[in-house]
């Protein structure tokens, strides 16, 4: 168990003007679930696998438990990895897969079977230990590879991407199923996906990055309810949010028409224009009418935004829909979540107002929040 | 008052791979597409692969029945394409004639350690060159590939010259060190080092395996088909080597088979081609023995399994 501490760790690959990892200072607590997330190219396996010791690093420094890794050969700084491909030795059986590590640090026999059958044994493989990785399914394969870094008991736990090759189903009860035995073991653990859902529900904090820089590190709360930029706003959340650069005049945004005001503080921060985000569950639906395109007035007296039902997605529980503001047809869409008995068809309008207090505001040139 | 524009909603499906179901679909389908070849090209198939055949197997069923023929019966036309009578003669003449059992025992020395040297300095040089970073590498590898170009009839004279000035002619080692370097083995050996998944290294590092455990426990079972397949190619050279152990050497001391066997050629005047064909079949056994052993290895893959899928 360690701490992870990196201090503005830059990677930078030859030929490559940019960094593809760039000044990263990121403070990971001792036993701490540490999920770097981000789209592709952002450079979150490149940091995983700098603290790994596979990618040097260009400037900063990155240090476990206060020590500096600088030098340090990846052999030595007592971190496991479990890799996207799992990257089993197709030579060995499971056990052995599992017992190499501890076979190359020279720990005894008995010990080094005894630890094997115990992570076999958490892991539901003890039917599986003398099978090679060709006769294992994937999810198998998956397992081996997690029982291969947790025998050693190690610092620290870097994990890349270690579900995204199995199918739905088993994507979920994995998920689940390393969160546990992370919580269990209380090894620190750096986690880098790209599924946002697996960043929410797996990690004590999320590390948002982009474009190799950190864009934010927060509990997945935090980060749903506060996005310090639109980026992060865009990339957590499922249907993503709905950002709609609004012109502002006297401290009220204006909304496709719909009038949002801003509080007073926000208003003083922002300049004449805004970018105004709402969440699916942040649209309250306040009775079907043919309002025009600059806010109709409905029964409740609020002023409303008429969209029209382009696209519904039933899930069962609840339903989205995505709909475009009725007179600005070539807008892109604005997502609402409807609750369990709400039904609308393609085709219909509905009049909805953004709640109290769930508007996001952010700067319309850089994408900064201006709103709490 | 222009429509306001939307920046950012992101809510596009992420594009998923094409499913392994549908990646087999296609697979078959090319596979059938290949089956379909019109008759045309599937005769033209056999014909050249006959041709290639009756290109190796009509000279060795030649050596082969020439091998059990009495002296009168090799030269007669029409040719005699079965030993009639057939007669045993002749590899009683080899085993007499020349001392044969010397130069089979110089020939599996020569061999055996020129192809381990050959085969251990090739496997070390491929994994500095593939698996370990250091400055230079690149040129180095292509100081290997360099000598490979350079035909080894042209070091020829040079190598005489030091080797005699060391006064290891009729030496083993006279005939060993100067065929030991290998261009051929780093740089087969290299490409499939490269080949290998990064990931697996990778973890073997972490791992905490040494660069020999990795060789040894990680590396090498993964390459195993080429390894042997470049052992093979190898120990068939240096079987076969003719030039260099006949520079080397003036008697059954230290000269192997192919330099033994011209001494059953000249011996009396006139070439006995019935002995030099025994010797040849006698000469050839041991390889086509070691081929079959280890043919099923070649083309057994170690890697299934290794990664996703």
């Amino acid at each position: 168990m360690a701490t992870v501490y990196f201090d503005e760790a830059t990677r930078r690959f030859a030929g490559h003007d940019k960094s593809a990892v760039d000044s990263i200072t990121l403070d990971i607590a001792d036993g701490e679930f540490l999920v770097l997330v981000g789209p592709s190219g952002c450079g979150k396996s490149t940091t995983l696998r700098m603290l790994a010791g596979l990618e040097p690093i260009n400037g900063g420094r990155i240090l476990v438990d206060g020590h500096d890794q600088q030098g340090v050969r990846p052999r030595d700084r007592d971190i496991a990895m479990v890799f996207q491909s799992y990257a089993l030795y197709p030579n060995m059986t499971a056990a052995q897969n599992m017992a190499f590590a501890l076979d190359n640090a020279k720990v005894s026999k008995s010990e080094t079977k005894s630890r094997v059958a115990e992570a076999a044994k958490i892991l539901e493989l003890d039917e599986l230990l003398d099978r090679k990785p060709g006769s294992l399914s994937g999810g198998q394969r998956q397992r081996v590879a997690m029982g291969r870094a947790i025998v050693r008991n190690p610092k620290v736990f870097c994990m890349d991407e270690p579900l995204s090759n199995l199918d739905a189903k088993l994507r979920v009860s994995t998920r689940s199923q390393i969160a546990g035995l992370q919580r269990r073991l209380g090894i620190t653990t750096v986690y880098v996906t790209h599924d946002q859902v697996e960043a929410m529900t797996m990690g004590h904090r999320v590390a948002v990055l982009r474009d190799g820089r950190l864009q934010q590190v927060d509990t997945p709360e935090r980060l749903y309810d506060h996005p310090v930029n639109t980026f992060v706003a865009s990339f957590i959340g499922s249907p993503s949010i709905t950002l709609v650069e609004s012109k502002v005049e006297q401290g009220v945004a204006s909304v496709h028409g719909l009038a949002v005001p801003l509080q007073r503080d926000v208003a003083a921060r922002a300049g004449g224009s805004v970018v105004v985000g709402f969440r699916p569950e942040s649209w309250r639906i306040v009775g079907a009418g043919d309002g025009a395109g600059d806010g109709a007035r409905s029964e409740t007296g609020v002023e409303s935004l008429a969209i029209s039902v382009d696209l519904v997605e039933s899930l069962g529980s609840e339903s989205f829909v995505y709909g475009r503001p009725v007179g600005a047809e070539e807008a892109s869409r604005v997502t609402v979540r409807l609750e369990k008995r709400t039904h609308l068809r393609v085709g219909d309008v509905v009049n909805v107002v953004p709640n109290q207090g769930e508007v996001h505001v952010f700067d319309a040139s850089t994408g900064d929040r201006i709103s709490d | 008052m222009s429509a306001p524009a939307i920046v950012g909603t992101i809510d596009e499906p992420p594009t998923a791979p094409p499913s392994r179901r549908e990646r087999r679909a296609d697979q078959n389908r090319s596979e059938s597409s290949s089956h379909n070849r019109g008759p045309l090209m599937t005769t033209a198939g056999y014909v050249g692969m006959t041709v290639a055949l009756l290109i190796v197997a009509v000279p060795l069923f030649w050596i082969i029945i020439t091998s059990f023929k009495e002296r009168g019966d090799i030269y007669v036309r029409p040719a005699q394409w079965w030993p009639n009578p057939a007669t045993t003669e002749n590899y009683h003449d080899v085993t007499t004639r020349i001392p044969f059992s010397n130069y089979f025992r110089n020939s599996l020395i020569i061999t055996g350690v020129t192809s381990t040297v050959k085969i251990v300095l090739g496997v070390i040089s491929a994994y500095a060159l593939s698996l370990l970073r250091f400055p230079g590498r690149g040129i180095v590898f292509l100081v290997v590939i360099a000598a490979l170009m350079v035909p080894n009839q042209i070091t020829v004279i040079s190598n005489y010259a030091l080797v005699a000035q060391l006064g290891w002619r009729n030496t083993y080692q006279g005939i060993i060190i100067p065929l030991a370097g290998v261009a051929f083995g780093t740089f087969l050996m290299r490409n499939q080092f490269l080949s290998l998944p990064g990931e697996i290294i990778e973890a073997a590092r972490l791992d905490g395996a040494g660069p020999l455990k990795l060789l040894w426990k990680v590396v090498l079972p993964m390459s195993w088909p080429t390894l042997v397949a470049f052992s093979l190619i190898t120990v068939v050279n240096e079987w076969n080597e003719y030039l260099w152990p006949f520079l080397m050497s003036d008697d059954e001391r230290v000269a192997p088979l192919p330099v033994g066997l011209t001494q059953l050629q000249n011996n009396d005047g006139v070439t006995n081609w019935g002995p030099v064909m025994a010797g040849t079949v006698l000469a050839m056994v041991p390889i086509l023995v070691l081929f079959l052993v280890l043919q099923r290895q070649m083309i057994k893959g170690l890697t299934a399994g290794a990664l996703k899928g």
